[in-house]
């Protein structure tokens, strides 16, 4: 053992010394990343192929704040596909009313309802300030309430996780039940136009593809911001030790309800850029399934790295579009067995596959030395 | 140095803490004079953590618990924290992922506000810079936490209760699992400490408890059964049988405060 005594403090380095690597490695990741998505994506796929990744960018846009919430605050939030839907029928029932044009009412309702107005929660939704702030501030409103309600009763852990779940299952089911001002089972579908584009020209589609990267992009750059601010050190701090943090003096609850709130948000915002890239939002996309599946990207590729949760959930939604393709029945099976190797094996996802190996050659190394 | 009032002691009255029947805490009074070092000591079960933890907030407890003036009990453990009270436990609790300069720059923190914590931590904060330098890890600020040795990450936390400006520091059994170098260093690091701060240490350790306590206090099946110097406990009958009734098989002269101890000291 090393002793180093409280008498006679070492001499050594300077702490606080090692910002030279942090600066200028992310940076050049980052441009990277944006070189790909805004010039090599553009130019080597076709407009079918750029839509998907259009999607796939929204599920890595959620993947963000998983990575924020489940990798750095262990917060096991199982039930994004709520904030997503939040986000996403926030922006199609804007476009839906846009669509209608003014004095009509959006199709499905005149198939379905018999109503000749808009439901009175539906009319906000018709200033596009108004859709456009909600599809953030409707599902950060919502995780603060109920953020708040189950930290402060300290549910965590395994309870947090199912929890997250019943309320996807709920606001799926609910959805379901209100055919007449959701659309029910098919949800808002067939969305043509995006604040006066028509979502049918391939040219619109590209721009809702670039909108969408930049979004990523810039939430990569603000999530990335907060994990190393002193906040990410304390949500750190809280996902390893909730009690000891409690005595030195912070609320633990409001360390956690910061990157709860946060994750919504940002599965809000995808959730809204989902719609105008895909056309549709539907109970299927926000329930159970749809919300584990947001979760397992995030744990393949790392759910405590940024670049791991971002290309984990990029790899797995095209894998999941490859491989349903080919074997729909599989697909499900094969999901859940990922989900469980990468948990069980390799808990830092393929982001640590990185460091895992450099230790084990490290190792190596020093047993052939000393051999 | 801190003026002293008498409002930095810790004034214990009629503690009782029950679980399901059992009475840990049974109607403890305590006095702890500012800028003491008191050590608690006692068998196991006497009720020495439990005390700290309804003190801390931990668990729920009757009587009253007085501190800077303000009474303790019912409050929340963070509110308690907040007033001046640091504890740490019988296992070291550090964050283990994060460095040691992390992990004091959290405990300095706790009444920062949202600005200054969504920003990046530039430099060392001089309080940090200073506790570094008090528990000796200077040299080891950027190593992360969980590589420190056992007695490092002991000081660590002491550490961090010295940049969360505490006034009352409990440690659970700070010295458990040290080597005797360490356990000295230690010893003198909370002589240190104390004076400017009041230090209540949970010990096992007679002979620790002997070279550093300023003063002393015995528990035995949830209360007080002796207070004094060390020499007075130490003389103590009560205090004898106490130990003897325990600790019969083992060698007595080291697990006994016993008249041999005094001549040594």
């Amino acid at each position: 053992m090393t002793t180093t005594t409280p008498l006679a403090p070492k001499a050594g380095r300077l702490p606080g010394g090692r910002r030279r690597f942090t600066a200028a490695r992310p940076a050049a990741g980052f441009v990277a990343a944006a070189l790909v998505l805004f010039a090599v994506a553009p130019l080597a796929l076709s407009d079918f192929r750029l839509g998907l990744l259009a999607k796939y960018l929204c599920t890595a846009i959620v993947a963000v704040g998983i990575c924020l919430a489940w990798g750095r605050g262990g917060l096991l939030t199982l039930g994004q596909g709520v904030f997503f839907g939040l986000g996403g029928y926030a922006m199609a029932m804007h476009l839906k009313i846009a669509d209608a044009g003014p004095g009509h009412v959006p199709d499905f309702m005149q198939l379905y309802g018999t109503a000749t107005e808009l439901p009175w929660w539906w009319r906000p939704f018709a200033n596009p300030v108004f859709a456009i702030a909600a599809t953030v501030l409707l599902p950060m409103a919502v995780a603060a309430i109920l953020g708040s309600f189950i930290f402060r009763r300290r549910v965590k852990g395994a309870y947090f996780a199912i929890l997250s779940q019943a309320l996807a299952a709920a606001f799926a089911i609910w959805l379901v039940g209100q055919q007449a001002t959701t659309g029910g089972t098919n949800g808002l579908t067939d969305i043509q136009g995006f604040f006066g584009y028509d979502l049918n020209d391939p040219v619109n589609q590209r721009m809702v593809y670039f909108v969408i990267a930049a979004v990523l992009l810039l939430l990569i750059a603000l999530a990335r911001q907060l994990m190393h601010s002193r906040y990410g050190e304390l949500l750190v701090a809280v996902r390893d030790s909730e009690e000891r943090v409690r005595f030195l003096g912070y609320d633990p609850a409001n360390v956690k309800l910061v990157a709860y709130v946060v994750a919504a948000g940002m599965a809000g915002l995808a959730g809204a850029l989902f719609v105008p890239a895909v056309g549709i939002i539907s109970p299927a996309l926000v329930g159970i399934v749809p919300s584990i599946e947001l979760v397992i990207g995030a744990a393949v590729g790392g759910r405590a790295s940024l670049t791991g949760a971002v290309l984990g959930a990029i790899g797995v939604a095209w894998a999941r579009t490859a491989l349903s393709e080919e074997f729909p029945a599989a697909w499900t099976y094969f999901q859940g067995l990922l989900f469980i190797v990468a948990l069980a094996f390799l808990p830092g996802g393929l982001a640590s596959l990185a460091a895992i190996v450099k230790r084990r050659r490290r190792n190596q190394g020093l047993s052939g030395d000393t051999a | 140095m801190t003026d002293f009032t008498d409002s930095a002691g810790l004034e214990i009255r009629e503690l009782r803490v029950t679980f399901d029947g059992f009475t840990a805490v049974d109607g403890v009074d305590l006095d702890v004079r500012p800028g003491d070092l008191r050590f608690l000591i006692g068998p196991n079960g006497a009720g020495k953590t439990t005390l700290v933890d309804a003190v801390t907030g931990l668990v729920r407890a009757t009587g009253s618990v007085r501190f800077a003036g303000a009474d303790l009990l019912g409050r929340s453990v963070h509110r308690i924290a907040r007033s001046g009270i640091g504890r740490t436990f019988q296992t070291a609790a550090v964050f283990e992922e994060l460095t040691v300069l992390q992990n004091l720059d959290i405990a300095a923190g706790a009444g920062r506000g949202a600005l200054t914590m969504l920003r990046r931590r530039r430099g060392v904060p001089e309080s940090v810079a200073r506790a570094l330098e008090t528990v000796g890890l200077t040299g080891l600020a950027d190593s992360p936490a969980g590589t420190l040795a056992h007695g490092q990450k002991q000081w660590l936390e002491i550490g961090m209760l010295l940049v969360q400006d505490v006034r009352l520091l409990l440690l659970d059994e700070p010295v458990a699992g040290m080597s005797q170098d360490e356990r000295q260093a230690t010893g003198e690091l909370l002589q240190r400490i104390s004076g400017e701060r009041t230090v209540v240490v949970i010990e096992h350790d007679m002979d620790f408890m002997r070279s550093f306590a300023r003063s002393v206090s015995v528990l035995h099946a949830g209360r007080v059964l002796s207070e004094g110097t060390v020499a007075e406990v130490q003389a103590d009958p009560r205090v004898q049988e106490v130990y003897l009734g325990h600790t019969r098989t083992e060698d007595t002269s080291a697990a006994v405060p016993g008249p041999t101890a005094v001549q040594e000291a």
